[in-house]
């Protein structure tokens, strides 16, 4: 099998910012900086000879202790082509990073994901709200100085000790 | 209250009264068509024709206002546990609840931030079918199990007939 392009293209494009991590189970990872990220998504979906038009999906990452302690990890695929290709951008704490619903719209849900789970914010997503847990609560339950089975209260009798969890509001508003 | 009264409230009226109105709540035991997660698959599957639940009285309405059970079929996270009790809430009286499968008994293997840690922290339960998820002949036992415990109770219990009957004896 030929050697997909994207090695070559990506290097003549963005230099050494964008780091080669290697080929392992049929993916290619890169490591970017997070401010390059929304060219490179551009570059990889727009490029006519690779055309990753699908996000299959963003995950977040914590590293604690480590510094810098987050992580964002795009997964991409190319439906033509049917290459597979991994974005890891390292996030200071708090952790930011412009937002690609620019690029794929499927981003939207990912980054909210994202947001829910670890605090990352997306810079410029246009609805930056949790997905999973309700509205009110409190804390980013992935996150590593987060207990897994949560803070007690009536609901959760072996939860950790701290403030009890807030409570799901039932009213119906105007959601977007 | 006299010895009498004891007398008067077992009296044939009431027993017989009483054995009528359990009869026709044990025989008609309508759940609410709802089911949380893969324990409703085999809730779905005990309705269905190889297990038949009908045979019991026991047809799924579409509303909990025409409902008597409620069957908690799966996990229930904490952001679904207030619609639940909603749904508890809804059901006239007199209401039972079965809380099916390890999740719904104890939070199962969920032991987690997100989920509810037993139904009976949020709704009282009656009867508690194990399993993961529990076969339809367990959900079908568990109905057996409710039917039992309305036979053994006193459905003028609390009532005012029998305020009315125990005024009259005493």
């Amino acid at each position: 099998m030929a050697q997909p392009p994207y090695l070559a293209l990506i290097a003549e494009r963005f230099g050494a910012a964008v780091e080669d991590r290697g080929f392992g189970h049929g993916v290619q990872a890169f490591a970017a900086p997070p401010e390059l990220i929304v060219d490179l998504c551009r570059f990889l979906k727009e490029h006519p000879d690779l055309r990753f038009n699908f996000l299959s999906d963003i995950a977040g990452v914590d590293t604690h202790p480590a510094t810098p302690r987050y992580e964002a990890v795009y997964h991409l695929y190319s439906l033509p082509n049917k290459w597979r290709v991994r974005i890891k951008c390292r996030l200071g704490d708090p952790p930011h990073i412009p937002s690609v619903t620019g690029v794929w719209r499927t981003a939207n849900w990912h980054e909210r994901e994202a947001w829910d789970m670890y605090g990352i914010v997306f810079d410029g997503h246009p609805d930056l709200r949790r997905i999973y847990m309700w509205e009110g609560f409190e804390g980013f339950p992935q996150r590593k100085d987060f207990p897994l089975r949560g803070y007690k209260d009536e609901l959760n009798p072996f939860g950790a000790e701290g403030p009890p969890p807030t409570k799901p509001d039932l009213a119906t508003r105007n959601i977007p | 209250m006299g010895g009498l009264s004891g007398g008067m409230r077992d009296s044939v009226l009431f027993t017989t009264a009483d054995s009528v109105i359990s009869w026709g709540r044990r025989s008609a035991l309508w759940p609410e068509t709802f089911g949380i997660a893969c324990c409703a698959i085999e809730m779905i599957s005990a309705g269905c024709a190889r297990y038949d639940l009908d045979r019991f009285g026991v047809v799924f309405r579409p509303s909990p206002r025409q409902s008597d059970v409620m069957i908690i079929a799966g996990t229930v996270t904490r952001k679904f546990a207030p619609i639940v009790r909603r749904l508890y809430d809804q059901m006239p009286e007199p209401r039972w609840t079965i809380a099916m499968g390890t999740c719904a008994i104890s939070g199962g293997v969920y032991n987690t931030y997100a989920v509810v840690q037993g139904s009976e922290t949020f709704v009282p339960v009656d009867v508690h079918v194990p399993g993961c998820p529990p076969r339809p002949e367990a959900l079908m036992h568990g109905f057996l199990l409710l039917q039992e415990k309305i036979k053994r109770s006193r459905a003028l219990a609390g009532t005012p007939l029998e305020r009315a009957a125990t005024r009259v004896a005493g």
